[in-house]
């Protein structure tokens, strides 16, 4: 049987998402409520796509919610997106539901209510960028929020006072541990006698908060 | 009392001005500047521009340690969404939340909520004022 996915928002991401979609063979509805966008879906997707607003029920019904194996809420606003979520998974026990996050500063709403899996571009390209910054820079890999600890990545800069040193005379804080080194193309397990190299990438479990100290022992010179 | 009012149209500017005169302690949010002006320039509580999803702009406002919270503005999405985040992350005491649509009312009032549907009120109203009107002419 072909999984039926609900698409709610027929801007760009929902109709690439759908195009998409129903290439790889998937049944799609795709609902819109601004009538000349719903115009054009309706040209390209004839009875997939669906008018109306996608967080009133009716419209939700209308368009399949009650049998859909996917609900993708990516409307361009985000108390839409947390409202069709909700109606989705706690009205319609639809299993699968996939919110998107237009302004990351409402992540930890999406988070609260405990709506996930969330997507947002914004994050996403952020995420990119920060991963090719140079230098000192934690890049948070892993976050154990209810342990309160954290896994982040850093690169020995060829300043660092680090180049050179045994792993042993690093004297790093108990509440740190080096778990894991990147060295050019190989992976070195971390012991004491080791020496540290410029441009190693260190996997380091710490407290979190403990960044500004971490970095305060990679400084320069 | 400390009261936390989301939305100054005219039922949040009403609510504000009603509350203010009794004396108690008022602050409205609403995100356009000029809503201020439903409040009159002899309103004693204050005014925050801001929207409602924004925690920083709630905190401002007082949401931590407000008595009563009423969440009126034009959107039944970030009235629901607003009033979520009072009741959930600030533990505020009481919540009351104006929706339009009556499904998404009826759906979050049996989730607890203290949902003030204007559409079924306004369909209740008719019908009686109907009634009475019918009985007048009979």
């Amino acid at each position: 049987m072909r999984l039926f996915v609900l698409i709610v928002g027929g801007g760009k991401v929902g109709t690439n998402l759908a195009r998409s979609m129903i290439e790889e063979g998937y049944e799609v509805a795709l609902v819109e409520n601004q009538r000349h966008k719903y115009e054009d879906l309706d040209r390209e997707f004839g009875y997939a796509a669906i008018f109306g607003d996608g967080t009133e029920t009716r419209v939700l019904e209308k368009a399949g919610i009650t049998r859909s194996d996917y609900v993708v809420a990516v409307t361009g606003d985000d108390e839409d997106n947390l409202i069709i979520s909700q109606l989705a998974r706690d009205k319609y026990a639809v299993h699968n539901v996939i919110a998107r996050v237009n302004d990351p500063r409402n992540q930890a709403t999406f988070d609260m209510l405990g709506i996930k899996p969330t997507v947002s571009n914004v994050s996403a390209i952020r995420a990119l960028v920060e991963h090719h910054l140079p230098h000192h820079h934690l890049l948070s890999l892993l976050d154990f929020e209810e342990e309160n600890v954290e896994m982040v990545e850093l690169v020995v800069a060829e300043s660092s006072k680090v180049v050179g040193r045994k792993i042993k005379d690093l004297q790093l804080p108990p509440s740190m541990l080096l778990v894991l080194i990147f060295r050019e193309h190989e992976v070195v397990i971390p012991s004491g006698d080791i020496e540290l190299r410029a441009d190693d990438n260190l996997i380091i479990i710490m407290e979190k908060g403990s960044g500004s100290l971490l970095s305060t022992l990679m400084d320069e010179h | 009392m400390k009261i936390l009012i989301v939305g100054c149209g005219r039922v949040g500017s009403g609510l504000a001005l009603r509350y203010g005169a009794e004396g108690h302690t008022v602050n409205v949010i609403d995100e356009l500047q000029e809503a201020a002006d439903n409040l009159g320039g002899d309103f004693k509580g204050k005014f925050f521009k801001g929207v409602g999803l924004d925690i920083e702009i709630l905190k401002r406002a007082g949401i931590e340690d407000c008595d009563i919270c009423v969440v009126a503005t034009d959107g039944d999405n970030t009235n629901l969404v607003v009033a979520q985040i009072a009741r959930e992350q600030f533990k505020a005491p009481c919540v009351v939340v104006r929706v339009f649509d009556p499904n998404r009312a009826d759906f979050y009032s049996k989730r607890g909520f203290n949902v003030v549907c204007p559409v079924n009120l306004t369909i209740g109203a008719m019908h009686e004022a109907i009634c009475q009107a019918n009985q007048e002419v009979s």
